[in-house]
């Protein structure tokens, strides 16, 4: 059969299912085989926090969003080009996102009486018209699979989990997108296991022959590439960036490195990267609580190793206490906060910029630390380095703060080369006649490193007040306001080795939009797109907190309207308004849901046109 | 590979390591109360340090807090003074990432047993190679005199004025039920035997327990005298000597046997009972060890002082060298460019 290509700049697919059905998996092949394809890509796996949730029921949806575009994709996309949907429940939470006119590939076994009331229809929507404003095409994926995997003697509870692959050969033609990536992967995937592989192996050219052979699909979808800078290339989520960045990070300093960390959500992922490095001398301890997980840490500093821990809020209060003491004793520590929205236990799986004020204030005393944030996937691979160059350098513990959304969601990442990337040179104390534990850099104010090994410079840390230089325990009024004012110094005094912020956008704007972490892409998609309908908006992006970069202060002052936009209620801009004495306005979304580019756009639209006042 | 820290590992001492007890002691003055029972836990453990024979570069002490947590400042060695409690996980991240160390924990029983109750156990199950001191004096001391998780029931304190309503725990069992391999009790007041117990929990490969009855001559004095006075030490403790049968009393003519799992008190001198009835201890031998541990609270019988268990494990730090030894051994060292580059990148021309 003859069918019409159609080709597009960009187009968002969205996989939705039960927590069980593989969607999860489904969209990662989707957008891993895109990404190496040569599309730009940004993907955001959005799932529940049970496991299993029960069957068909609306709070137990899976789903995980890919934008594809031949231009550069800064955002998962705010609207749905084409749903799959392999149940009632599935439908109903995702069909508000979908484009009028979008497709739906809908799975009818999912939609019997019973997934119908799971999903609270009271009729069947694939039936009673109630879709006809979208391109609707149904089919009997469970059938389907069925039939095709018949007599070749495969448990049917393995071909019942073939579904997702027959939607995922569903799409890879629909979008001509590349196969061999996702039947490379099964093959590794389960070499052991025979009935699993010719099972999905099957199931995935069954979807592909499907959408080519019947009248379903009577169009096909395809992108240019996207024009990418010279390189090599892999698509990677943020929790990934991160541990690769740790290990790179060791292998720049020359130092082990060494991770004591607690399984928490969204951070796990780090921990489990981690543990299998062990090829690459990664020393790791999945430790007993939180506060272990950093206080191990805080120890392998202590002995001379490149220690981090990873955590996400809850875990980053249980690690407070401890984290000054990695102020006080002035050892490096790189501390990962994966942050989800809170507080307490909150929406676990869910992103949110919860932890700022927690990173910046959460200890007891004047206790200033460097605070990072990454603004994409991609960028947590450098962001995670720097932390770790800060933290040697100036002998300090550095938060670096992702959220859920990137570090769980994807993009294309420019693998760089080693001699790309900052050298990160611990100085160990040389000279145990001079050697004294808080006699310090004059440029850096960081102090000694003596490790236990080293001969002669034997001497005692600890939570207590030191002496200065002496680091005997010290309880003199003078010297403790010194101390004090001395790690306050030598925290400010990064701000100059840090980058400027340069202003993106058109600097001759109106309006100054500050950003920070993850918002980066919907933001730059606002701003491009703002820029593109003729509106001047000006665009700075934090990615480092404490300190502000130098020229903040002045950028701030040139512009008559700000607005920070958070995934929280207003964290950065109370800080940047008692800071620069500035108002600020807010555009504050907590919904456990990333900012979509038109949240931003809206809100710009809004302020230009009544000229909102901040307060 | 080396990094630069194995090239701190390997620096050569220069000089002797024949060192005198008072080379670990630096000059500063000890600010424990006149009379505190940790004096007779310091002067041992600075007797033993030359026995380790390594350069003192080598040895680190980790502390929490409490009046045992300034025990580094103590010793002329690397010390680190951590927070309430997280001694032991300080202790596990320093000896993982640093084996070459002897690594070493002053505690007491609030800061291990109480806030730190969580790390003490996981440290008895994971079996890092650290030995861990506990000062053990049955009250909190250092926040002047509330009772602790070791306080008895009934125990009058500033925070239990009409007498504590909380079970103590009883360390010795709570180590050996966490899977601790050495475990061990001595009292402040025999500075020989304390000795002999460091000498060993530093020979041990392996989470080492050393708990120490020790006495606050300020906020619980004489909590341990009714078993450790001159006059009754010997007839209401049992030293645990291994392959010797438990003979106690000044006299030495009581001994203990085992009835079934219950350890009983028989004399050697009414004719009922020879030196072949009685119970000999095995420091191989974990159920016994468990009888013994639980012997602590009974006041039917002796309080058993000296090594409950010593069994040979491998301990943790070693097992996390041996499967990046395995790995390497097997799949080759790592390449980092490999690794970043991954099975699934692609190259734009």
């Amino acid at each position: 059969m003859k069918k019409e290509i159609v080709y597009l700049d960009e187009i968002t697919v969205r996989f939705a299912g039960d927590s069980g059905d593989g969607m999860q998996l489904a969209g990662k092949q989707f957008s891993d085989a895109s990404a190496s394809s040569g599309v730009d890509v940004n993907t955001f796996p959005d799932f529940p926090s049970e496991i299993r949730a029960p069957e068909g029921t609306l709070y137990g949806v899976s789903a995980f969003q890919i934008k594809l575009g031949s231009n550069s994709v800064n955002t998962h996309g705010d609207e749905i080009d084409v749903l799959v949907a392999m149940n009632a429940s599935s439908l109903k939470v995702n069909i508000d996102n979908l484009k009028k006119g979008g497709i739906i590939i809908a799975n009818i076994s999912g939609f019997d009486s019973r997934n119908l009331k799971l999903a609270k229809y009271t009729s069947n929507p694939l039936e009673d018209g109630s879709l006809k404003k979208y391109e609707l095409s149904i089919l009997d994926i469970d059938a389907i699979v069925k039939e095709e995997l018949k007599g070749s003697g495969i448990p049917p509870k393995i071909v019942k989990k073939t579904k997702n692959l027959f939607a995922l050969g569903i799409t890879y033609w629909l979008f001509n997108r590349p196969m061999e990536p996702t039947v490379k992967w099964l093959n590794s995937k389960f070499k052991n296991n025979a009935d699993v592989l010719e099972a999905n192996i099957r199931a995935l050219n069954a979807g592909w022959n499907f959408a080519l052979k019947n009248d379903t699909f009577k169009k096909q979808y395809d992108l240019q590439p996207a024009v990418f800078e010279k390189g090599t290339y892999r698509n990677i989520s943020g929790n990934h960036a991160v541990a690769l960045g740790l290990v790179v990070a060791s292998k720049r300093a020359n130092l082990p490195l060494f991770l004591g960390s607690y399984p928490i959500t969204p951070a796990t992922d780090i921990l489990q990267y981690i543990s299998a490095y062990k090829k690459y001398g990664i020393r790791h301890l999945q430790a007993e609580d939180e506060i272990a997980g950093i206080t191990s840490a805080i120890g392998a500093s202590y002995g001379g190793n490149l220690a981090a821990t990873t955590t996400s809020g809850p875990g980053l209060s249980l690690k407070i206490e401890a984290i000054g003491l990695a102020i006080m004793t002035e050892l490096p520590l790189v501390i990962v906060d994966v942050m989800r929205a809170g507080p307490s236990t909150g929406l676990p799986t869910k992103p949110e910029q919860s932890d700022l004020y927690q990173a910046m204030y959460g200890r007891h005393g004047d206790a200033p630390l460097p605070v990072l944030a990454a603004a994409s996937a991609a960028d947590c691979f450098g962001m995670t380095v720097e932390a770790a160059r800060i933290a040697l350098k100036y002998m300090t513990p550095v938060i670096l703060l992702t959220d859920g959304y990137i570090a769980q969601g994807t993009e294309p990442w420019r693998i760089p080369e080693l001699d790309e990337l900052p050298n990160l040179e611990p100085k160990f104390a040389d000279n145990a006649e001079t050697f004294a534990p808080y006699s310090r850099d004059p440029e850096t104010l960081a102090r000694m490193w003596a490790v236990p090994g080293m001969q002669g410079m034997e001497h005692r840390i600890g939570g207590l007040e030191k002496q200065n230089i002496t680091g005997a325990v010290s309880h003199d009024p003078e010297n403790h306001q010194n101390m004090v004012e001395i790690r306050q110094s030598k925290v400010d005094g990064i701000a100059n080795d840090i980058p400027t912020l340069e202003i993106m956008g058109d600097a001759d704007a109106d309006i100054l939009v500050i950003g920070w972490g993850s918002s980066y892409g919907a933001i730059k998609s606002a701003v491009d797109e703002k820029a593109k309908e003729g509106v001047k908006v000006a665009y700075v992006h934090l990615k480092h907190l404490n300190p502000f970069p130098s020229n903040l202060g002045n950028i701030i002052d040139k512009y008559g309207t700000i607005l920070v936009p958070e995934m929280n209620m207003g964290q950065l801009k109370f800080i940047l308004q008692s800071k620069f004495l500035k108002p600020i306005l807010g555009l504050n979304k907590v919904q456990g849901q990333p900012f979509k580019t038109s949240d931003i756009k809206t809100k710009i639209d809004a302020i230009l046109s009544s000229k909102e006042v901040a307060l | 590979m080396k990094t630069l820290l194995d090239e701190v590992i390997a620096r050569p001492h220069i000089g002797t390591i024949d060192y005198e007890p008072k080379d670990f002691k630096p000059d500063v003055d000890v600010r424990w109360c006149a009379g505190c029972g940790g004096y007779s836990i310091l002067s041992p453990v600075q007797r033993i340090m030359p026995e380790l024979g390594i350069p003192k570069e080598k040895i680190a002490f980790i502390s929490g807090i409490g009046c045992s947590g300034r025990f580094p400042y103590y010793m002329d060695v690397y010390g680190f003074h951590g927070i309430h409690g997280r001694a032991i996980a300080i202790a596990s991240g320093l000896k993982i990432g640093r084996p070459d160390l002897s690594v070493w924990v002053a505690t007491g029983d609030g800061d291990n047993m109480s806030i730190g109750g969580n790390h003490f156990i996981h440290g008895c199950r994971r079996n890092v190679n650290i030995n861990v001191i506990m000062f053990n004096n049955e009250v909190y001391s250092l926040t002047k005199g509330q009772y602790s998780p070791l306080s008895h029931k009934g125990q009058i304190t500033k925070s239990s004025p009409l007498g504590s309503l909380d079970e103590p725990f009883n360390p010795a069992a709570l180590a050996l039920g966490s899977g601790a391999t050495f475990v061990a009790r001595g009292i402040d007041k025999d500075r020989q035997h304390l000795q002999s117990l460091f000498e060993r929990a530093a020979a041990h490969t392996g989470f080492s327990f050393i708990e120490v009855y020790t006495n606050c001559n300020i906020f619980n004095d004489g909590a341990f005298d009714s078993f450790t006075k001159k006059d009754v030490r010997e007839d209401k403790t049992v030293m645990l000597e291994h392959g010797k049968p438990l003979i106690f009393g000044k006299e030495r003519d009581k001994g203990i046997k085992l009835d079934g799992f219950k350890p009983t008190v028989v004399s050697l001198t009414d004719g009922t009972h020879s030196v072949d009835d009685l119970l000999v201890h095995d420091e191989k031998d974990s159920t016994l060890a468990f009888v013994l541990g639980n012997m602590t609270y009974n006041p039917e019988v002796p309080r058993p002082m000296g090594i409950f268990q010593s069994l040979d494990r491998p301990s943790y730090d070693d097992s996390v060298l041996a499967q990046i030894e395995h790995e390497i051994e097997t799949k080759g060292a790592g390449n980092v460019e490999e690794l970043m580059k991954g099975k699934e990148s692609w190259v734009v021309e």
